[in-house]
């Protein structure tokens, strides 16, 4: 309920213990609850000491493509002799998500304790926090306890007097979604259009300013600290046991058509319908729920059926015809006209489009322009067809994912609710008939 | 992409003779503190141009040459970049600049709604038009990233949440 709020009994928490605890904010609070700690013993092992905790902790990519974190640090070469850099993707944007924004807000030591070992591990001095340009509050809380860390000699040319150099600064973006791209974010650090980069060359050979350079989401690194305090052991047994391949636990952010909006940590792997019905309270009264978008707008809609079978982690929703994705549930009932929802989540891509593949840029914008005319009532029996032709050109041609995200919930849409699209276009085909006879 | 790299010629920041450079004392230390922090001068183009429009409240042409002339960029470079984010305004806007989200999360929960209750309340008779007082813009903002918090609203740098049509008058009474 809102902010801040009781956790529920069958919460997890590790990340969100301290929200809405406005002392854990300062570095003296955080030090109290145990902050930099981590830091501190992380300074005192080798950067592949730390990577292969991580590793072992199975701890994945929160900003939703679920890479093994890991893994993706190794691949940063220590003895390259060029300048390493870590990013902090904290571009917030995906609809339905707003769970970094609430970590930087209450526990930003704990994202900058995050960031420090992170960069000490991939072996780079220099760390940008990429802060969307609208998160006024977590921008000013972030740059007073990068201020706080300074002050206190954690940051710097000599971090925690270990001699070595950990210097992170905030960029502030300005307003663009793309931006959260990882290729794009790396652009806009740079003072460029946050167009997309083709990959190859990845990040890790070639990345921000043509180095090194690795990019992890806030709560991905925000879990690091838990996971050197306690050891990948313990980060394992977050989860369910027979899936390994998911541990730890994951903020989700509720939103939309639910008793209880608000952010909930859960072990991975925890019952949806649990989820939906015991922690988020439910639909409204006299309402039901009628459709669930899992994991932020980007990913395939769900059946009330599939949701309610489904378990929260990166297999369980596949396994349920879609994926979990940044964690943004976004709920809508019964008394939605679920089409119009659709058309509104296209013109945010058709909005969001960097323009430079044509795919995405003529797609989004006729996808939003049909769908808006089958709201409108004049649409046709062939539009669904077009959509869908549009939508396969969509998928897997362009440089970044945004077109493929913008067709995701057209097909998913027409494929699992197919009725509501007809019963729109019907409508108008019952008033036109007396007109042509 | 953005253009070529630009040759260091600084012949492009002539400006109307109107134009006070930004860049001048306190400014240019900002500046040259928030340089230090990037290996190349353009990486600072992001932080300038948001210098410039705290100072003036929007980003016009002659900004963005100073702009271009300080980190040794061309003005067409620097619109480029300009014109790609949202935030960054071309023109100048209302006292009050009001952002209102409607993406889907928001608009399931009434968001146009609340969008309305602004233009109705400010006198602004469309989206983006400042009213005639000069006060008030009103636009439509894609997701805020406050999606639990429907309907969130932006005043300047200001952030709100949970915002219903019916707080929209007590919202504009509070501000000066």
């Amino acid at each position: 309920m809102g902010y801040p709020h009781k956790p529920h009994e069958r919460e997890a928490v590790v990340l969100s213990k301290y929200f809405g605890d406005p002392e854990a904010a300062t570095l003296d609070g955080w030090k109290k609850r145990g902050g930099y700690a981590a830091l501190q013993k992380a300074l005192g092992m080798s950067p592949p000491e730390i990577v292969s905790i991580v590793k072992d902790s199975g701890l994945r990519g929160r900003g939703g493509a679920g890479f093994p974190t890991g893994v993706k640090w190794s691949f940063m070469k220590l003895d390259d002799g060029k300048p390493h850099y870590l990013c902090c993707n904290a571009d917030e944007s995906e609809p339905g998500t707003f769970k970094d924004r609430e970590i930087m807000r209450w526990t930003p030591h704990g994202l900058i304790e995050g960031c420090a070992i992170g960069a000490y591990a991939i072996g780079a001095e220099t760390c940008y926090i990429y802060i969307r340009g609208e998160f006024t509050d977590p921008l000013e809380r972030v740059e007073a306890a990068l201020k706080e860390a300074y002050a206190a000699g954690i940051l710097g040319a000599n971090a925690m007097g270990t001699g070595k150099t950990i210097n992170i600064y905030i960029h502030r973006g300005a307003g663009a979604y793309i931006c959260g791209e990882e290729t794009a974010l790396m652009n806009s650090i740079e003072g460029r259009r946050g167009n997309p980069r083709i990959k190859p060359p990845f990040p890790a050979v070639s990345g921000v300013f043509g180095q090194p350079t690795t990019i992890n989401n806030v709560e991905t690194l925000a879990a690091v600290p838990h996971i050197l305090n306690n050891g990948a052991d313990w980060y394992k047994k977050f989860g369910r046991p027979d899936n390994p391949k998911s541990p730890g636990t994951k903020l989700f952010s509720v939103c939309g058509n639910v008793q209880r909006p608000g952010n909930y940590e859960v072990p991975l792997g925890f019952p949806f319908k649990d989820f939906l019905y015991d922690l988020c309270g439910g639909p409204k009264p006299g309402r039901r729920f009628k459709a669930i978008i899992p994991g932020g707008i980007s990913v395939p809609i769900q059946t009330l059926d599939e949701a309610e079978a489904s378990f929260m982690d990166y297999e369980g929703f596949v396994e349920q015809g879609t994926m979990l994705g940044s964690g943004g549930v976004i709920v809508i009932d019964d008394a939605q006209n679920l089409v119009k929802q659709i058309a509104r989540a296209a013109r945010f891509f058709a909005h969001e489009s960097c323009a430079q593949c044509t795919q995405c840029r003529e797609g989004t914008s006729w996808t939003t322009r049909i769908l808006e005319r089958i709201v409108a009532g004049d649409g046709s029996s062939e539009d669904l067809d077009t959509l869908l032709e549009i939508a396969d050109n969509m998928t897997g041609k362009t440089i970044c994912v945004l077109s493929d995200s913008c067709a995701v919930p057209v097909v998913s849409g027409i494929h699992k609710f197919r009725g509501d699209f007809e019963a729109l276009i019907k409508k108008k085909t019952v008033h036109m008939v007396p007109a042509v006879a | 992409m953005g253009g070529v790299d630009a040759p260091a010629d600084t012949s492009h920041g002539t400006h109307a003779e109107s134009y006070t450079p930004v860049f001048v004392g306190p400014r240019r230390e900002q500046l040259d503190a928030v340089l230090t922090r990037y290996p190349t001068k353009r990486a600072g183009l992001l932080p300038a141009l948001w210098m410039v429009q705290e100072t003036r409240g929007w980003i016009s042409e002659e900004g963005m040459a100073e702009v271009a002339q300080v980190l040794e960029l061309t003005p067409a470079y620097v619109k480029g970049v300009v014109t790609f984010y949202t935030m960054y305004h071309q023109h100048p806007v209302g006292k009050y600049f009001i952002q209102v989200c409607t993406t889907s999360p928001c608009a399931v929960c009434g968001a146009e709604g609340v969008r309305d209750a602004f233009l109705r309340h400010t006198g602004c008779e469309e989206l983006g038009v400042t009213s005639d007082d000069g006060r008030f813009t009103v636009i439509e903002v894609e997701c805020l990233g406050a999606c639990g918090f429907a309907t969130p609203v932006m005043i300047n740098e200001r952030f709100l949440e949970s915002v219903t049509p019916e707080n929209v008058p007590d919202i504009l009474a509070g501000l000066a």
